[in-house]
């Protein structure tokens, strides 16, 4: 539904996104994931015609973005960062206000409002004005406003941040039910949330898109070797000395020594089973094992290595 | 149609949730009616001439603060990202926040009709002029909301978008007066004579309704307009 080529846009002399390309369809949750500055909120800003792009095409739905803006307006419903909202608006004045903009016919309109004031829970702070809503509700208002039209795509700048963790779930929840039928693109620059929520991640850095899957492929690109806690009650030279005989162990760190305990962490090559090799190690030789665990690779991993690679 | 329609009754009721719309009409209906009764009870006189030829220096004040807020607010609070991503045209959004102006001050200048009509109670005045006045009052008006508006879109700060809208309508208000006239060069002389705001207001106050003014007011209100438009199109760009 979203096809991106080659997208470049600067701001004076910074390259804010550098060719960028990607594609995404309905049914999916694509995470943009980049620290702060790489490029996520013009890369949105683009998507959704409030800017154009020096270089490059975009199609929405078919629709190109600097051709035929309105119709991709029409497709997408959109929430900049920190939802930004008309604070002397009330909340139902308001959402009338989007049904009119956004030219729903009159006898959906209020079944429009009543369907997202329900998934949005704004049902306790619908004779409020904006202006007196808490931060979390705000951001669910600005929620509201995007799913009237019941896009078939949903584009959210950092649709989480300012929410405390009940709120963050929620938005979470909402977002993965949004993206059973719908095409959500959301960004962030907090790992754990694209794990939890998202079907695909684009890491995105200085620009450039430098990674590209699912979380599952991300994780295990960067799994080039295994990584084994190990703690053992022996002699710490024999250990030492057998450890530095063993060959699939490429390295291998002291990580502490307790009362004749001591731990190490162990960097084996990939497929080694090295958990499984080490503990044989230490039957053998007579040791007792008191801890035995495998660090898995995780995003935060995935995500250091190519954001620190880029900019070195 | 309807997307300029939505927008002018969004605009519309946010002056009236805020103070402004209030302090707006009472302030222009307090200072007309002290210059309207001034000239009244000291020269007994039952006209308006007073009341009109002030409009203009009134209006310089007043019409850049209803006017400062409509974009520099929505830049400052980035409520524009929503606006402007809206399946709406630019210029449907320029329109629609102009007209919203226009209408406050119509409703404006149709309480201040109080005047006039005790005018017409009280004496025996000459209609022409106060019809001219009033359709005079609109046009210039509106002009000074195009301005103001077209101030409003280039910065995200109010005061600076007023002070912006009060110089330009200002600009425009004197190079039609004779003093700037004379000192200007001769080539620039008919230029000056004809976009100057004043002229055109006083010819249509002595209840001449030209059509060279009327399009005169028009076609300023449309390049202002025109302005704001590619103004708000050149976030884009940037």
């Amino acid at each position: 539904m979203i096809e991106v080529r080659e997208l470049t846009k600067s701001y004076g002399a910074t390259v804010a996104v550098d060719q960028v390309s990607f594609d995404a369809h309905a049914g999916e949750v694509l995470g943009l994931l980049g620290p702060n500055g790489a490029g996520k909120t013009t890369t949105m800003r683009i998507l959704t015609c409030y800017l154009s792009a020096d270089a490059g095409s975009a199609t929405v739905a078919g629709y190109d973005v600097f051709e035929e803006s309105v119709e991709v307006r029409k497709q997408i419903g959109y929430l900049p960062e920190s939802a930004p909202l008309y604070a002397d608006m009330g909340v139902i004045e308001y959402l009338n206000f989007m049904t009119q903009v956004r030219n729903l016919p009159k006898s959906q309109r209020k079944d429009r409002t009543r369907a997202v004031i329900d998934i949005c829970g704004l049902e306790d702070v619908i004779q409020k004005d904006i202006g007196e809503l808490s931060k979390g509700y705000r951001q669910r208002v600005g929620l509201a406003q995007s799913l009237i039209h019941d896009p078939p795509i949903l584009i959210l700048d950092e649709p989480t941040s300012g929410l405390d963790p009940s709120q963050i779930i929620e938005i979470r929840n909402l977002i993965k039910n949004i993206g059973q039928e719908k095409l959500v693109l959301f960004s962030t620059h907090i790992l754990p949330e694209v794990s939890a929520t998202c079907s695909r991640i684009l890491i995105i850095n200085n620009g450039k898109i430098v990674a590209n899957g699912t979380p599952e492929e991300l994780s295990s690109q960067a799994e080039g070797e295994e990584i084994v806690h190990i703690a053992i009650r022996g002699s710490q030279d024999a250990i030492e000395a057998q450890l530095n005989e063993l060959e699939f162990v490429s390295q291998w760190n002291r990580v502490d020594t307790d009362n004749g305990i001591v731990g190490y962490q162990i960097h084996a090559s990939q497929g080694s089973d090295a958990a499984e090799s080490l503990f044989h190690v230490v039957v053998k030789n007579g040791w007792s094992l008191t801890e035995l665990r495998q660090e898995s690779v995780d995003l935060e991993d995935v995500f250091l290595n190519l954001t620190d690679k880029e900019q070195a | 149609m309807t997307n300029i329609t939505a927008i002018l009754k969004k605009e519309f009721r946010s002056y009236f949730n805020s103070p402004i719309a209030y302090i707006f009409i009472t302030f222009f209906l307090g200072i007309s009616a002290w210059l309207f009764f001034r000239g009244f009870f000291l020269i007994n006189q039952a006209e308006m001439r007073g009341f009109f030829g002030l409009m203009p220096w009134i209006f310089l004040f007043f019409i850049p603060a209803v006017t400062m807020k409509l974009w520099a607010e929505e830049k400052k609070l980035g409520t524009v990202e929503i606006l402007m991503t809206l399946p709406i045209r630019d210029y449907e959004v320029v329109i629609g926040k102009y007209l919203a102006s226009f209408a406050l001050l119509t409703v404006t200048v149709l309480l201040s009709l109080v005047l006039p009509l005790s005018v017409i109670y009280l004496g025996n005045p000459d209609g022409g002029t106060l019809i001219g006045g009033y359709i005079g009052l609109l046009l210039m008006g509106g002009a000074y909301i195009a301005v103001g508006l077209f101030a409003s879109t280039l910065t995200e700060n109010q005061i600076v978008a007023f002070i912006l809208g009060i110089t330009a309508c200002f600009v425009l208000l004197i190079i039609g007066e004779d003093i700037v006239l004379f000192n200007a060069p001769n080539w620039l002389f008919p230029i000056f004579s004809y976009l100057g705001l004043g002229a055109h207001y006083s010819s249509i106050l002595r209840g001449v309704l030209d059509s060279r003014d009327i399009i005169y007011y028009l076609s300023l209100i449309g390049f202002f307009l025109y302005l704001s438009t590619l103004s708000v199109e050149s976030r884009k760009w940037r």
